[in-house]
């Protein structure tokens, strides 16, 4: 019946269960789950050995130095010969001044960039823009180090002339550019799937293009856009090259943005280039600063999840 | 209303009767002001001719039903007199929608001006994410209206004005999306009279709505007609019948035929109109 009128001698059927009795296939089907398994695992483990190691070398550190001077001591002195002093929060504020700075620059423009590409832009000029500032994010940061240093630190100097060579101000400004288009990119995405029939129904009431983007979309999209900028601001925290370059070697303990300062990963790195021989203190330091960043940008991480699933508002 | 009509055609004396009370009813409404004076309007998406020389004169407090087959340019109409449809990038218009005797065409006319005279209910309840007290105050706020009394009056007097102040007078502060789409739909009505507009725009109001909501959304159009102008879309001819007191048909961008809508559903002029209205098409 099936073979009626397609002029052939098989039938569409008799041709499916031909194929399926083929043994070959059964056991691929069989295979791929174990092979994707195995591939996915390979990921994961990669990151439980990290941590694994991450942990397990903090826990030699604070062997040699205790955790409440670590913690809480205003002062990072690891290389001072005979009395090194581990005290973290120098590094720890560094790193927040370069986050903080980041942000200021960051969170206005990528979130006006949004809206201007999500409710003003036309398609033609969203299809120009947006890949534009896509490069921006592919821009390698040792690049964006060297902007730091050889063009934004002298410009700033002109406008603020006790201003350091080495300064927070100019990377901190600086790793705000580079995370504005994480911002603009993911903001925009959540401004432009709030529906139109929820924008229609503003401006039916006579509500201008700008009340509608601030008052309807921005409301409504609010949940993605705290997600953007709390994912930003992490990447910011975890940023390297950029503030290694031009933020400096000097751990400080104060608010000052105009002098040379060390954040965490700063740190690392000097470490990491000079020569720390295997089993000193310092080797160990590099790792609980490493655990510490850890747990900041796990807290970020966890913080945009969250706030990304409490605030999101139904519609 | 069907039925009545049913009764009607059977029945010489009943239509003797009624056509008598279509003449006087034909002369009240020329005592009435038009709000919507619509004369050789046109409008193209791109190259396609969608509404071809619209002449219509829509007269205030009254309900008005648009109706048609899908596609005949009775959704595009009703967004013109708002001027929502230009939300289309593609759209082009010629000849004249005059509301209140000024041509909303005209480059001067500011389109929130006109929307906040003309206010709008869409096909698919469309409220906002936020609190169904925030839903409401949104258009007073947004023209400037501040004051917390003047408001919370305000969102009482238009949730009671759409008939669901009893059902969400305890929850103001909960948010809208939480309501049934019948309960949404009445405060998309609520949030369009908290302007108190001239106009109200319904396009398809009902069509997303179960029968029970519909009836109410229908009840309210009628208790609505004393103090406001409704022009309504709608698929459902039965409901045109049910609430409206004038009834325009669109064909292919047309109008075919404009009259009361006693008259339309039981003697139409044009054989188009009859074919559509007893279900021969469309």
């Amino acid at each position: 019946m099936a073979s009626q009128g397609l002029g052939r001698e098989h039938s569409v059927q008799d041709l499916i269960a031909k194929s399926r009795d083929k043994k070959g296939k059964r056991f691929v089907e069989k295979l791929m789950p174990i092979v994707l398994v195995t591939i996915a695992l390979i990921s994961v483990l990669t990151t439980v050995g990290i941590l694994f190691t991450l942990i397990f070398e903090t826990f030699e550190f604070f062997q040699r130095v205790s955790i409440t001077d670590y913690l809480f001591g205003t002062e990072w002195l690891p290389f001072s010969g005979s009395e090194p002093l581990f005290g973290v929060l120098p590094l720890v504020l560094g790193t927040l001044k370069i986050a903080v700075i980041a942000a200021c620059v960051a969170v206005p423009l990528g979130i006006a960039a949004a809206i201007y590409l999500s409710e003003y832009a036309t398609d033609k000029t969203r299809r120009i823009i947006k890949p534009v500032l896509e490069v921006l994010a592919g821009v390698p940061t040792i690049v964006y180090g060297f902007f730091a240093l050889t063009f934004v630190t002298p410009m700033l100097q002109e406008l603020i002339p006790s201003l350091k060579i080495f300064n927070a101000l100019s990377p901190g400004i600086v790793v705000g550019i580079m995370i504005l288009p994480m911002i603009a990119s993911l903001s925009e995405d959540a401004m432009s799937s709030v529906p139109n029939s929820i924008r229609e129904g503003a401006l039916a009431l006579g509500a201008t293009k700008l009340e509608v983007s601030l008052k309807v979309v921005l409301p409504a999209a609010l949940s993605g856009i705290i997600a953007s900028v709390v994912l930003a601001v992490s990447r910011a925290i975890g940023e390297t090259m950029i503030v290694s370059l031009a933020g400096g070697a000097t751990p400080t303990f104060d608010l000052n943005v105009t002098g040379s300062i060390q954040t965490m990963t700063a740190y690392i790195v000097q470490v990491s280039s000079g020569d720390a021989g295997y089993g000193t203190t310092i080797y160990y330091s590099i790792y609980a600063v490493g655990f510490t960043l850890f747990i900041f940008t796990l807290i970020m991480n966890l913080l945009a999840q969250y706030i990304s699933k409490r605030f999101r508002e139904e519609y | 209303m069907v039925e009545l009509k049913n009764k009607m055609t059977n029945n010489e004396n009943h239509i003797n009767k009624s056509s008598s009370q279509f003449a006087g009813e034909t002369n009240n409404a020329t005592d009435k002001n038009s709000v919507f004076l619509t004369k050789n309007f046109n409008l193209w998406y791109g190259d396609h001719h969608a509404l071809k020389d619209i002449n219509l004169d829509i007269k205030e407090n009254e309900v008005t039903a648009i109706i048609g087959p899908s596609g005949c340019g009775k959704s595009t109409y009703i967004k013109a007199l708002n001027r929502m449809v230009e939300l289309v990038p593609i759209v082009k218009t010629n000849g004249e929608i005059n509301y209140r005797g000024r041509n909303i065409l005209d480059s001067s006319y500011e389109v929130e001006e006109l929307r906040t005279r003309v206010g709008m209910v869409f096909q698919k309840p469309n409220p906002f994410p936020k609190s169904i007290y925030d839903n409401i105050a949104y258009g007073p706020r947004i023209h400037g209206i501040k004051n917390k009394k003047i408001l919370d009056e305000i969102v009482e007097k238009s949730l009671r004005g759409a008939a669901i102040w009893d059902e969400v007078k305890d929850r103001l502060n909960q948010n809208a999306y939480g309501l049934s789409g019948g309960q949404q739909q009445r405060i998309c009505i609520a949030r369009c009279l908290a302007i108190e507009p001239d106009v109200i725009l319904m396009d398809e109001p009902t069509s997303a709505l179960d029968p029970i909501s519909t009836l109410k959304v229908e009840e309210l159009v009628q208790e609505l007609k004393d103090n406001y102008s409704i022009i309504i879309v709608t698929h459902n001819m039965q409901q045109a019948a049910r609430i409206s007191d004038k009834t325009a048909f669109f064909l292919n961008g047309e109008v075919v035929e404009f009259d009361n809508t006693d008259k339309i559903f039981s003697t139409p002029r044009d054989q188009r109109t009859e074919d559509y209205i007893s279900g021969r098409f469309g």
